[in-house]
């Protein structure tokens, strides 16, 4: 049989088991829309800015693991997913954007809506690709779906020029459907000597990362935490790797992370730094973190080990697969003064109650909402302040149930992924934490949940400012408040009603509870306004630069 | 001048137009340094072999494991055996042809 270009890549599509494409058309990439009217396995999310259609790609990714695929045309269309896909990379999620691009012939003409696709995301995927023939089709998008999902996930572009996507050839047979690779086997005397000094450790402390979700350890590691007593802290990529109402758990470490558990950090005579990446973010100063520990690091990217810092014991592997050796070769062991010293410095764990005004404190609002909703459900965060409240309060319970952007911080990630999430999990809620700042960023995708009509809920902390920008103005310069204020802050509720989706709003409410708890069981979309105040800051902090333990406002309890 | 304070990374690379791109990014993005770079296609033109002179120091493994990522990468040898005068001789590669 005969097939375009275009009708190539929509079939390997589907073969790969491809159900949902988020994009926007136009002139490069028309032949692959003309390809995808015919298909009838996949349905097409048309989003209103091409940043939102790869945060759509990434919020189904992140919350069920597989890859997902975006489309947008050539020039200024792929240029808009530049955002999407770095942010990809960072967090290492596995997307895989298809961009049109200019005829074959006209490549390197300055010709219309012509940009270098191939040269500007080279920094910023795993790989990419610009397909010269029809023929390499069938090689190069299998060969991506092996490459987004193998060892460390991450991004991977295919541009196709307009001629590529019309070229007609003979298809004789299929090829195989791409599938991630196996990982190299393990070698069991490396995780039986990583057990022995395990085993012989008075204190060790687990520092988990994205690594531990990515590759869906939380169970075994829950039994290797309980199995020896080890205490474990997160970054902000491992929240869900971990059950939050153990005792084993000190929430998140690093920059605004619990005092107490920066503290513990700091005593840890043997540190399991599993699936993470020595991030500045969770380190504080590399120089002064865990001075006293003997790391022991195990990661899916060779090139992760002693990037940062030399490790005592190793393990390039797959998290899951060594967690399953070490289970058996760690002894029981109930440390129980080491547990005493933890329990000691729980207290210090919870988090800076004080608040600053009369305004109910954000992190109450981020606990009721904790408390309306059912385990599975799927929680987004912009960036900023109401990022570092939401991972320092929200309980997340299952794995792949918190979605944020770590690496990048990319502000305006939170609403299209909440989009992409309700996408790929239908019957569940999707909560969008947002801020003011943030949501105006892709608030242009209200019109894309409107089309969709999908239960998220789009919460906006909204404190008329730049909240993190203005703290640390406040903190470091000395207050010299530029640019972190709004002059004017829109009417979210009317916005949203205009786009057509419910709103309420929380300003000079009584039982801030009650139309929570309306909101988050209605049906469809909606938004809700709360206040806050401008002048409450995220606590404690650690300054840029400082060591973990030379946080600000760590003593304040 | 060239010295034995350099070593030889040798790489075996898919042949193809960004195949460069991806090499000398690399360096350029995670700030290592390059000081010389010698390639050509073998084997038909399916692959390139490329040697780059890169100093000796701490920050090889790092490169190694870097470029080890690298899809169109498909071997990486490190060369202590090399002739280091053949990249301070390289204007002769043009002089031959005049």
């Amino acid at each position: 049989m005969k097939y375009s270009g275009a009708e190539i890549i929509i079939r390997l599509l589907e073969r790969q088991g491809i159900t949902i494409i988020p994009g926007i058309p136009g002139g490069a990439n028309l032949p692959l829309y003309d390809a995808l009217y015919k298909s009838r396995k996949i349905r097409h999310i048309l989003a209103r800015h091409e940043q939102g259609a790869g945060f759509i790609a990434q919020g189904m990714a992140r919350s069920s693991g597989r890859a997902a695929v975006c489309f947008a045309t050539s020039g200024p269309g792929a240029t808009n997913l530049i955002t999407a896909i770095a942010d990809a990379k960072l967090d290492s999620i596995p997307i895989i954007a298809i961009t049109g691009q200019v005829p074959t012939a006209c490549l390197g003409t300055d010709a219309f809506q012509e940009v270098d696709t191939y040269g500007l995301t080279l920094p910023i995927t795993k790989h990419n690709f610009l397909v010269r023939s029809a023929k390499e089709l069938l090689r190069v998008i299998p060969e991506a779906f092996t490459i987004a999902e193998s060892g460390r996930p991450g991004p991977v572009v295919i541009d196709v020029p307009k001629d590529v996507q019309s070229e007609t050839i003979e298809v004789p047979a299929w090829p195989a459907v791409g599938k991630p690779c196996p990982g190299k086997p393990l070698d069991k005397s490396i995780l039986r000597g990583m057990a022995s000094v395990i085993n012989s450790a008075k204190q060790p402390l687990l520092y988990i990362g994205g690594g531990i979700v990515h590759s869906a350890s939380r169970e075994s590691l829950c039994v290797l935490a309980k199995k020896n007593s080890i205490p474990v802290a997160s970054t902000l990529m491992g929240l869900g790797g971990f059950p939050p109402d153990d005792p084993l758990w000190l929430g998140m470490l690093g920059m605004h992370g619990a005092a107490g558990t920066n503290r513990l950090l700091n005593e840890a005579d043997v540190l399991l730094a599993f699936g993470v990446r020595f991030d500045d973010r969770a380190t504080g100063n590399i120089a002064k973190f865990c001075p006293r520990a003997k790391i022991i690091h195990i990661d899916i990217d060779d090139a992760e080990i002693n990037k940062l810092r030399p490790s005592f014991r190793s393990a390039n592997a797959d998290i899951r697969e060594a967690l399953r050796y070490l289970v058996r070769f760690v002894h029981a062991d109930p440390r129980e003064q080491w547990m005493r010293r933890v329990q000691e410095m729980k207290p210090a764990v919870s988090l800076s109650k004080a608040g600053r005004s009369r305004h109910i404190h954000p992190r109450e609002y981020i606990t009721m909402v904790g408390m309306l909703t059912p385990a599975d459900t799927i929680i987004t965060t912009d960036v900023g302040q109401h990022q570092m409240w939401v991972a320092q309060y929200y309980p997340v319970r299952e794995s792949r149930t918190f979605l944020t952007s770590g690496g990048l911080g990319t502000m305006g990630f939170g609403l299209p992924a909440a989009i992409g999430a309700g996408l790929a999990n239908p019957g569940r809620r999707v909560v969008c934490f947002s801020g003011d700042g943030s949501l105006l960023m892709n608030i242009q995708e209200l019109a894309t949940l409107a089309d969709l009509q999908s239960n998220v809920t789009v919460v906006v902390m909204n404190n008329r400012h730049l909240g993190l920008v203005r703290q640390q103005q406040e903190l470091f310069y000395d207050r010299h408040y530029i640019a972190s204020r709004f002059a004017t802050n829109p009417d979210f509720c009317g916005l949203a009603r205009k786009f057509g989706i419910r709103s309420y709003d929380l300003a000079g409410k009584k039982r801030p509870s009650a139309i929570l708890k309306k909101a988050l069981s209605g049906k469809g979309p909606c938004l809700i306004n709360i206040p806050i105040d401008h002048t409450e800051n995220v606590m404690p902090m650690v300054p840029p630069g400082a060591a973990n333990h030379e946080m600000i406002g760590g003593n304040e309890q | 001048m060239i010295t034995k304070a350099s070593t030889i990374i040798e790489l075996t690379v898919r042949n193809h137009p960004g195949v460069m791109s991806h090499i000398t990014g690399l360096f350029s993005r995670r700030g290592f340094n390059l000081e010389g770079i010698l390639c050509a296609q073998i084997g038909g033109g399916r692959q390139s072999r490329m040697y780059l002179l890169v100093k000796r120091d701490g920050r090889i493994p790092q490169i190694i494991k870097q470029l080890q990522k690298l899809c169109d990468v498909v071997e990486i040898v490190l060369r202590e055996d090399y002739d280091h005068t053949l990249f301070d001789r390289m204007h002769e590669l043009v002089k031959r042809k005049s």
